[in-house]
């Protein structure tokens, strides 16, 4: 066992952490009134973190899993929107194109994406296929060379500033699993359209778009892997995506957490109370933490860690809305007045208990991992 | 970083995991209603090399690290927490501060004996009016030529009675509270040195606990630790420590509850079906296993930064504090999947919820770790 960072891991953290506070921190205000923080992604494509897990061949820097997800915890810490943003960009966006693109399209996309030419998304979820995502209806017909795909989706994080978007439809007539396909859609592609984004209670930086597609034809090249591979990928990378965004919940937690500590710091004396809720915001940070890098370090050396993955993200969101909750609470109506950081954190933790997998869902592969072992 | 175990670590897991279930599992229920504490068990660790896991082979250990150690307590208390503490208190509580301050001719005297298991230790610190508020302890230590003669009771003494060397502390300046508190190595047999009442408890009740006294009882300058006035500062730093053990313990026990409530989930039927079909079983052993996970990944940070000489005071403060508090909540859980039959002596699961209210008082209660978390915090 070893649970710190090699050197490298430590220089790469301090180079994400001026990052933050250089750039992110300045368009905190503007990501309030719902604007994408375009200057934070923009020095971050410029500094390779839009590809830190993309091999050095494909455009990415080519670092290790735990230096990546290092990087969401980072900058979550600072905004958790440019947190989901980086994290739907790698986890889903861009790692179904290494893992299961032909060449060509590794070729193609991996140096787009991984420079920050392109933005990416993930389109899966649709009204009415949500946790059961096998239930998807959006239509992919096959008609000579081209798929033409018809229907719609929704909740697709990065939708307004994407531009290519990992999407999956259904090409078989089997229901279920099996007849669902994956495909890279162009933003211009002719007859797939952005629609309304969506006013949420959080993550106001992101955008959160419904997509149409109205006879939108895409050639079979664009198609990711085999046909009826679909559920396949979608399942392979939700793993990635977890760790991603229990990443994002630590760094909301922590940042929540270190806001509190430095406010009690500056009290003239700290009663017994305050104390018990900081070491408990402490603890619970720590272990949040333990959980989610156990994780990334089972990913990155390709170990199984389907059950580990879900702990740490079930953990360290439930731990993120704890203790966004007892910030609030310890600091007082100070806090809860708009434009304050820790109403902010508050508003975006509840997300990460909903998104890439509800805690429900956590739990049900976490009692079927335990089942099996 | 690396989050898993290596191969040596994984080796020692599985045998004392082998001895647990084969040597320790079969008497653990007769054992907790006889409160009856087995030497035989100890001894057998003994001869394992269970008994010295941390130190090195000059001293009797097998030279391996406090990970290791915790895993053992882990292991063992997965089926029987008495027998985790016994182990816990006799290399957490009594050997490492003889590791630790003892001079060159204490180690060779009491800490082989330790290591090798021929000799089971004890920590005495508690006193009726001195638990949780160590500096205001009675017990007194008066210089007498090149003698101490020690005066005073001590009590919630684990492996009280059958433990051979004791680590006990006395004021040898009671005016300077906690900077008059020296410790001294007393061994069973010392004239003046006698047991008192042996607790009847709620939890690891095959773990004797019982009152020490001490009556004009002589001690030799030899047998002081350190010098005069550092006891307090032997006492706590034994309990940074001894904290990562109990946490181990803590983490023992619900998993042990978890092991027997996923079996039973899978076996008991209601309505035509296994009831781990119900989400109203299987979400809580989900719950169950996340938070087991969190506590074992603090535990072994907190033992893993000792065993690597870095600061590890808060590590193992916070991994108690975790520790502790999921094996209550979790044993109170694995209860409600048995249902009824948990509420009977027919399951373990009884004895482990018992066993766990212990790992959030002793080696400083769980309000002692928030403070101590706390004020290190907002320093």
């Amino acid at each position: 066992m070893d649970f710190l960072f090699s050197t490298e891991q430590e220089t790469f953290q301090r180079q994400v952490r001026q990052v933050a506070q250089d750039n992110v921190t300045k368009e905190l205000n503007s990501m309030n009134a719902d604007i994408f923080p375009k200057n934070s992604i923009q020095t971050m494509a410029e500094q390779g973190l839009l590809g830190i897990p993309i091999p050095a061949e494909y455009g990415g820097l080519g670092k290790d899993y735990i230096s990546y997800i290092m990087t969401i915890h980072e900058l979550s810490k600072v905004s958790a929107s440019v947190g989901v943003i980086l994290s739907v960009h790698t986890s889903v966006a861009t790692n179904p194109i290494l893992q299961f693109g032909t060449e060509e399209q590794k070729k193609y996309y991996l140096p787009k994406l991984a420079s920050g030419d392109y933005l990416g998304a993930f389109a899966l979820t649709e009204p009415s296929a949500g946790s059961d995502a096998a239930k998807l209806k959006l239509k992919a017909t096959r008609q000579d060379d081209v798929y033409i795909l018809n229907g719609s989706k929704i909740f697709i994080t990065n939708g307004n500033e994407a531009d290519s978007f990992i999407t999956f439809a259904r090409t078989g007539n089997e229901k279920g699993a099996k007849g669902i396909s994956a495909f890279i859609v162009e933003k211009n592609t002719p007859g797939f359209s952005v629609g309304t984004s969506e006013e949420k209670m959080g993550l106001h930086g992101t955008s959160t778009v419904t997509l149409h597609f109205d006879h939108c034809k895409i050639p079979i090249s664009q198609r990711l892997g085999e046909e009826g591979q679909g559920f396949h990928i979608a399942m392979a990378n939700l793993n990635g995506g977890r760790i991603g965004i229990a990443a994002q919940a630590l760094g909301i937690a922590e940042a929540a957490y270190e806001y509190t500590r430095e406010w009690a710091r500056h009290l003239p004396e700290q009663e017994q109370h305050l104390l018990f809720t900081l070491a408990d915001m402490a603890t619970k940070v720590e272990a949040a933490k333990l959980m989610v890098y156990r994780a990334a370090s089972l990913m990155e050396k390709e170990k199984k860690c389907i059950r580990e993955v879900s702990t740490a993200k079930l953990l360290a969101t439930r731990t993120a809305r704890e203790i966004t909750i007892d910030a609030i609470q310890t600091v007082g109506y100070e806090a809860a007045r708009k434009g304050f950081p820790l109403e902010r954190y508050f508003r975006d933790a509840k997300v990460t208990e909903i998104y890439e997998g509800t805690s429900e869902i956590q739990k049900v592969v976490i009692s079927k991992q335990l089942a099996q072992s | 970083m690396d989050f898993q175990l290596n191969d040596e670590q994984k080796m020692l897991q599985k045998m004392v995991r082998d001895f647990s279930l084969k040597e320790v599992e079969p008497t653990a229920k007769e054992r907790d209603e006889e409160e009856r504490f087995d030497r035989s068990i100890f001894d057998q660790m003994g001869e394992l090399g269970l008994t010295g896991i941390p130190w090195s082979e000059e001293y009797g250990g097998i030279g391996s690290d406090f990970l290791s150690y915790a895993i053992a307590v882990e292991e063992l208390s997965r089926v029987c927490a008495s027998t985790g503490v016994t182990l816990s208190a006799h290399v957490s509580l009594a050997s490492w501060p003889i590791y630790k301050y003892g001079d060159e001719s204490q180690k060779q005297n009491f800490l082989k004996r330790l290591a090798e298991g021929s000799a089971l230790g004890a920590y005495a610190l508690s006193e009726p009016g001195a638990g949780s508020d160590v500096a205001s302890m009675k017990m007194q230590a008066k210089k007498d030529g090149s003698d101490y003669v020690l005066n005073g009771n001590k009590v919630w003494i684990t492996n009280g009675g059958v433990a051979d060397i004791y680590v006990v502390f006395a004021a040898t300046a009671p005016e300077e509270k906690h900077k008059g508190i020296t410790a001294f190595i007393v061994e069973k047999g010392t004239a003046g040195f006698t047991f008192g009442k042996k607790e009847e408890k709620l939890g690891i009740r095959s773990s004797p606990t019982t009152e020490l006294i001490f009556e004009n009882c002589r001690i030799p300058e030899a047998n002081r630790l350190g010098e005069e006035g550092d006891g307090f500062k032997i006492a706590m730093t034994t309990l940074d420590g001894g904290r990562s053990g109990i946490a181990a313990q803590a983490v023992g026990i619900a998993q042990g509850a978890l092991d027997a409530a996923s079996d039973y989930a899978k076996e008991r039927e209601q309505f035509g079906k296994p009831i781990v079909h119900n989400q109203g079983v299987s979400f809580k052993l989900a719950d169950m296993a996340t938070e087991i996970e969190a506590s074992r990944l603090l535990t072994y940070q907190a033992a893993w930064l000792e065993s690597n000489d870095l600061p590890y005071s808060n590590a193992s403060a916070m991994a108690k504090l975790f520790a502790g508090d999921t094996a209550m909540r979790q044993t109170v859980e694995a209860v409600q999947v048995f249902g009824g039959y948990g509420f009977t002596k027919d399951y373990p699961v009884e004895r482990y919820m018992r066993d766990a209210k212990i790992t959030q008082i002793y080696e400083g209660t769980n309000e002692i770790q928030r403070l101590v978390i706390g004020r290190s915090v907002t320093k």
